[in-house]
C-alpha cells in the first residue's frame, strides 16, 4: 500500500511520476543489512514498497538510537537533495525490504531538465520533511506526559 | 448511576508495567447498572477497618473492561496521586466502593457501515479497550477496523499480550509505535500520528475514536480533520481531572463543558477551539 499522505511517487502527477519511475530500480535488503550510514555520501534513495528500516543516530560511546522507523509507501532518504549531499542519519532494514531506488545525480539532473518536474518533485520532498519535522517536534514535546508538556510560562 | 457506593470485590491484579494496574472487580452483592464503553466509575479505596462509606477518598476510573461473566468490570489504574495509590495497592479479596456508571460513551453505532480507526496514547487505551472489544464482536458491522497505539516506551504499553493477540488473530489492523526504543525493541518508532500513512481507512467514511493525553488528542484530530475526516465524526476522550463526577467542583471542565457529564467522550467539532485555547 502507498500511503497518501507523505509518499513521494502518490502526489506526483502521472507524467512526472513516469518520467520519476523510469529513472527507478527494484532492490531488496534483507533483515539486519545496513543501507547507509550517517555521514556517507547521500548518492541514492528509496521508496519503500514492503518491509521496514529504522533510522539511527550515532552516540559516541553507546549503541545507535534508532529514532524512527520507516515502513511501506515511505521515502527513504533526502539528504541527496542538498549540499553536501551527505546521510544525516544511519538506516538499517528491520524486516526484509523492497524498495524502489533512484539514483539521485540522475534525479537532480531531471529536475535541473525538466523545472516542471522539477518543482514538482520537491514540492513534494519539501512536503514530507515539514511532516517528519511535525511530527519530531511534536514528540519534543513529550507527547504521553500527563499534560502534554512542561509547565505553563 | 447510584449515588451511594456499592461493593465490589477485587479478583484479580494484573500488572500492566511497575506503575500501572488492572483491578478486575465483581459486586459483592447487586451489581451496578450496565457501563458502556467510554463511560468511568468513581471508585473509592479503604484503609485497614474501614467501610464501603469511609474510604480514603474517590477517583474517577474509565471501564477498561465489561464483562458479562458475575458483571465482572476492570478499571486500570496507576499509582500516581492518593487516592490512585490506594487503587493501585488493591489486591483481589481487596473490597472497593463503586459508584456509576457514569459520563457518556464511545457510541460506536455511529460507525456502522464505514471504517473504524481507534488511536489510543499512553493510559488512553485503557477507556478504549471496551470499545475494541465491542467493536470487533461485531466487526461484521464496519469495512475496516484499525487500532493505532502509542506509548512513551515499550514499558509503557498497556495491554502488550492481548495487543500481540489482536495483531495476530483478529479482524483489526493494529499497529504499535513508542517514542523511546528499548534496546531489542523490533516494532515501530515515531508519533502515533506518523502511523496513519500506514492505515486503510476512507476518511469521509471513517469514525475516529482517540483517548490520550490532551497533547496527544488534539495532534491526532488535527491530522484526521487535515486528511478529511469530518470533525463530527472524530470522537475524543481527553484526560482531564474528573473528580465528584457530578460537575459541581469544576475540575474537569474544558472551558463551558463539564467533561464528567457532557464527557468524557465528546465530538471534536465541539470541543477544537477549547483545546486549542493556552492554559483552559
Amino acid at each position: 500500500m502507498i500511503n497518501t499522505s507523505t509518499s513521494l511517487l502518490g502526489a506526483l502527477r502521472p507524467e512526472t511520476r513516469e518520467r520519476l519511475l523510469e529513472t527507478a530500480r527494484d532492490v531488496s535488503f534483507a533483515a539486519g543489512q545496513r543501507i547507509f550510514n550517517e555521514g556517507q555520501r547521500a548518492d541514492r534513495f528509496w521508496v519503500l514498497r514492503t518491509g521496514s528500516v529504522s533510522l539511527d543516530l550515532h552516540v559516541p560511546g553507546r549503541q545507535a538510537a534508532v529514532v524512527e522507523t520507516l515502513h511501506s509507501g515511505d521515502l527513504l532518504g533526502w539528504s541527496w537533495l542538498f549540499r553536501p549531499y551527505q546521510w544525516h542519519l544511519g538506516a538499517q532494514a528491520l524486516s526484509p525490504v523492497r524498495a524502489l531506488e533512484f539514483d539521485a545525480t540522475v534525479v537532480r539532473e531531471l529536475c535541473e531538465a525538466d523545472p516542471l518536474a522539477g518543482r514538482a518533485i520537491t514540492h513534494r520532498l519539501a512536503e514530507i520533511i515539514g511532516h517528519r519535522l511535525q511530527a519530531a517536534r511534536t514528540r519534543l514535546l513529550d507527547l504521553y506526559g500527563p499534560y502534554g508538556s512542561g509547565p505553563m510560562p | 448511576m447510584t449515588a451511594a457506593p456499592v461493593p465490589y470485590r477485587v479478583v484479580r491484579r494484573i500488572e500492566e508495567s511497575p506503575a500501572t494496574v488492572t483491578l478486575v472487580i465483581e459486586p459483592d452483592g447487586a451489581a451496578l447498572p450496565a457501563f458502556r464503553p467510554g463511560q468511568f466509575a468513581v471508585l473509592r479505596g479503604f484503609g485497614a477497618g474501614q467501610g464501603v462509606g469511609e474510604g480514603v477518598g474517590e477517583a474517577a476510573v474509565a471501564v477498561s473492561g465489561i464483562l458479562e461473566h458475575r458483571s465482572r468490570l476492570a478499571h486500570t489504574v496507576t499509582s500516581a496521586g492518593t487516592v490512585p495509590a490506594a487503587l493501585h495497592a488493591a489486591r483481589p479479596g481487596s473490597v472497593l466502593g463503586v459508584r456509576g456508571p457514569f459520563g457518556t460513551d464511545w457510541a460506536p453505532e455511529a460507525a456502522d457501515g464505514g471504517d473504524v480507526l481507534v488511536v489510543a496514547g499512553d493510559d488512553g487505551l485503557a477507556p478504549l479497550r471496551p470499545l475494541v472489544r465491542s467493536v470487533l464482536a461485531r466487526a461484521d458491522r464496519f469495512q475496516r477496523i484499525s487500532l493505532l497505539v502509542g506509548a512513551r516506551t515499550p514499558a509503557e504499553l498497556l495491554y502488550r499480550h492481548e495487543l500481540r493477540c489482536l495483531a495476530d488473530a483478529s479482524a483489526a489492523h493494529v499497529t504499535v509505535t513508542v517514542d523511546r526504543p528499548a534496546t531489542g525493541w523490533r516494532d515501530r518508532v515515531g508519533a502515533v500520528t506518523r502511523q496513519l500513512d500506514g492505515v486503510p481507512f476512507d476518511p469521509s467514511a471513517t469514525t475516529a475514536f482517540v483517548c490520550g493525553p490532551e497533547a496527544m488528542v488534539l495532534d491526532t484530530a488535527r491530522e484526521l480533520l487535515h486528511r478529511g475526516v469530518p470533525g463530527g465524526r472524530i470522537r475524543v476522550s481527553p484526560e482531564r481531572n474528573v473528580c465528584c463526577a457530578t460537575g459541581r467542583c469544576g475540575r474537569c471542565r474544558l472551558g463551558p463543558v463539564p467533561l464528567c457529564g457532557e464527557g468524557p467522550v465528546v465530538g471534536y467539532d465541539r470541543v477544537a477551539g477549547l483545546l486549542a485555547v493556552q492554559e483552559l
